[in-house]
């Protein structure tokens, strides 16, 4: 199997997807002549011209609406917001009117839109090229919320995304695009919406992490090994609707769970993760559930790395699960 | 773009310049369906102070212009409306039923009872769920022109919104995608002179709404919206040409909110029984009566006979949909994903459970 970097992976979905099926078009702020600003678009509109392919107005409200139309008339808009921290314009198009079509028309409207976004720290970009949003698009009832952390992941949720008929916000780790390398099947590859990945068993304590902390969480864990503890790694892939089977199996079989993301901790989706555990797993737990997250401060731009949770913050609180 | 278009002159007759030329039976057929949505309204402000039904957004005074434009639009045309525009529903053959039932929000309404009233939605004629929002359609209706465009069809879209929706960021949005990407839009604003309580003036210091267009690369046109000929004749137009690939449109009808913005709403607030009084004098219905009589077509027997069989039509249809049983309670967790998610076949077993 070739091996590809997150953002050829992404790259190649797109490709591929909009080389299948016609209704694909993508669209957003320099997705097309410039190939996005992380060139995750090159060549595409080269390739399947500039109707297809559409740079658009700079108004994320604009994109958004404008995606949402096409797809009520049969079209598979994949949307392309520069950066994450952007999308607060188009809130109302993504919470009102995107994730409700479905519900508020009885099902007689829908609109399947995949929106792609870079999210996360660890480019040095400051408040406004760092935020992680994913709580704000899982309290939203009708979106389907997706973070891959593995080439191979990304490449087959993002057809998933494409080929589905909900809306799907899919979170890109930015921190990942050129850092990781993977294998990747080449041609069709789908990874289904809404199942966790195991990325590394263990016995005596699960650590829940997504996007960019899957790699955190993985480190972490060869720290603990090193201690004598034998973490087991879970990337839930799909944030929402949540692979709860994959984590209760785990939790209730080690008794012990750390959940860990860069977004702030207060009311961050970790909070959700937290609370469906202590729910089902109660009386199998030997120890509190733990958070290791992002402060409840902006993203700062000088103090990122003080601000991102490292292997070593991880370490303490597996280290304090342990010692409960 | 500040003068004003009309077809139906002061003396009743048509200016032969600016007339449709539409067929006997289409003009009777325009002048039934605003007398059906005079009669609709006035039912279901009647319905909502007797409390059988919680809420009411009335169209009264703006007659001319949803079903004007209604009747220009052609099967595969798209309608973005606003929660005021039931008529161009009604014109494009929405049963009665179905608006009573959406205002009911029990079994007779396909839309499940999801929404408040009066936020219309039949997939049968490409009518999109309405939002509360204002103006959050626009750039969907450019989303959706540019798809048929893409496609190669000749079809358009029609978004419609009031003066309160000018000041939006998603009119400036959807105006600026429509003529960057050149799509076929009409953009239909029902300028109502008052956003509830706030006038036009506070929505903008420009000469007029249409003149807006000119800062979008396209054309914006001031018709008379209580005159349902000029209504029919500008949109047909703009309809026209956008399916020609000719482009969008903004089209700014002047015209009155008779009635209160929605039953919650006490307009003696914010403008005077004067005013009123004075826009009353140009009702578009009595007025294209007028122009019917001068033709013709209708005298004093068959007017009262059109509004009393309108009357008669929403009695009849708010009979069926009274009769409907409520929404199944189980419908609160469907159509939120295509399939039921594990969290809310969860939520929904356990109210089940609560009720047994």
């Amino acid at each position: 199997m070739p091996q590809a970097t997150l953002l050829q992976a992404i790259h190649d979905a797109l490709l591929e997807g909009m080389a299948r099926d016609p209704r694909v078009i993508l669209l957003g702020e320099d997705v097309g002549r410039e190939g996005g600003v992380f060139r995750m678009t090159q060549g595409l509109m080269r390739r399947f011209g500039q109707e297809r392919v559409i740079d658009t107005p700079l108004n994320e409200g604009g994109i958004i609406g404008m995606a949402i139309g096409m797809a009520l008339n049969g079209m598979r808009p994949v949307v392309e917001i520069e950066f994450a921290d952007f999308i607060y314009p188009a809130f109302d198009q993504i919470v009102s009117e995107l994730a409700k079509m479905r519900y508020r028309s009885a099902g007689q409207f829908t609109a399947p839109v995949v929106v792609r976004t870079p999210s996360g720290g660890g480019i040095k970009g400051g408040h406004y090229h760092s935020q992680s949003p994913e709580a704000y698009f899982v309290h939203t009832s009708g979106l389907t919320v997706v973070m891959p952390s593995t080439p191979a992941d990304a490449k087959g949720l993002l057809a998933s995304a494409m080929g589905g008929e909900d809306p799907v916000i899919f979170l890109e780790p930015k921190a990942l695009y050129r850092t990781v390398r993977g294998e990747v099947p080449e041609g069709e590859h789908r990874v289904p919406i809404g199942e966790a990945r195991i990325a590394r068993s263990g016995d005596d304590l699960t650590l829940v992490a997504w996007g960019a902390m899957a790699p955190v969480a993985e480190k972490a864990a060869g720290l603990a090994a090193a201690e004598g503890v034998s973490v087991e790694v879970i990337d839930p892939r799909t944030l929402w609707p949540l692979d709860i089977g994959t984590i209760v199996g785990s939790v209730n079989r080690t008794g012990r769970a750390v959940i860990l993301h860069e977004a702030p901790r207060s009311c961050g989706f970790g909070a959700e993760v937290a609370a469906l555990i202590q729910e089902r797993c109660f009386l199998h737990l030997k120890a509190p559930v733990y958070r290791v997250a992002g402060f409840d401060t902006p993203f700062p731009y000088a103090l990122e790395k003080s601000y991102l949770p490292d292997p070593r913050r991880v370490l303490a609180a597996v280290r304090a699960a342990m010692a409960f | 773009m500040d003068s004003m278009i009309s077809v139906i002159r002061p003396d009743g007759t048509a200016d032969p310049e600016q007339d449709p030329g539409l067929p006997e039976e289409d003009l009777l057929l325009l002048y039934r369906k605003m007398a059906l949505l005079r009669a609709f309204d006035e039912k279901a402000i009647a319905l909502q102070r007797a409390g059988r039904i919680g809420f009411f957004v009335p169209s009264a005074g703006q007659e001319a212009c949803s079903v004007g434009a209604g009747h220009a639009l052609r099967d595969g045309d798209w309608i973005f409306p606003s929660y005021r525009d039931h008529g161009m529903a009604l014109m494009r053959g929405c049963p009665l039923e179905t608006l009573l039932g959406q205002i009911y929000g029990n079994a007779a309404d396909p839309t499940r009872g999801r929404q408040m009233p009066s936020h219309w939605c039949d997939r049968s004629i490409r009518l999109v769920s309405v939002s509360s929002p204002v103006a959050t359609q626009l750039p969907q209706a450019v989303g959706a022109a540019y798809a048929a465009k893409l496609r190669g069809e000749k079809v358009a879209s029609i978004a419609s919104f009031g003066d309160g929706g000018t000041s939006t960021g998603e009119f400036h949005a959807a105006m600026n995608f429509a003529g960057v990407f050149e799509t076929p839009t009409v953009f239909f604003c029902e300028n109502n002179q008052y956003a509830i309580s706030v006038p036009v003036s506070r929505q903008t210091a420009a000469s007029s709404l249409a003149v807006k267009a000119q800062a979008y690369g396209f054309r914006g046109i001031r018709v008379d919206g209580n005159d349902v000929l000029a209504v029919r004749k500008v949109v047909g137009d703009a309809l026209a040409r956008a399916r020609d690939g000719k482009g969008p449109t903004l089209i700014e009808a002047l015209t009155y909110r008779i009635g209160p913005h929605s039953t919650s709403d006490d307009p003696t607030i914010y403008r005077s029984a004067e005013e009123v009084a004075a826009w009353r004098e140009k009702d578009p219905i009595r007025r294209f009566a007028a122009f019917l009589s001068g033709r013709g077509l209708m005298d004093d027997a068959s007017i009262d006979a059109a509004a009393a069989e309108a009357k008669e039509a929403v009695r009849k249809a708010v009979e069926v949909v009274e009769a409907a049983p409520p929404v199944p309670f189980e419908s609160l967790f469907e159509d939120v994903y295509a399939e039921l998610p594990w969290h809310l076949a969860e939520a929904r077993d356990a109210l089940l459970a609560g009720k047994e």
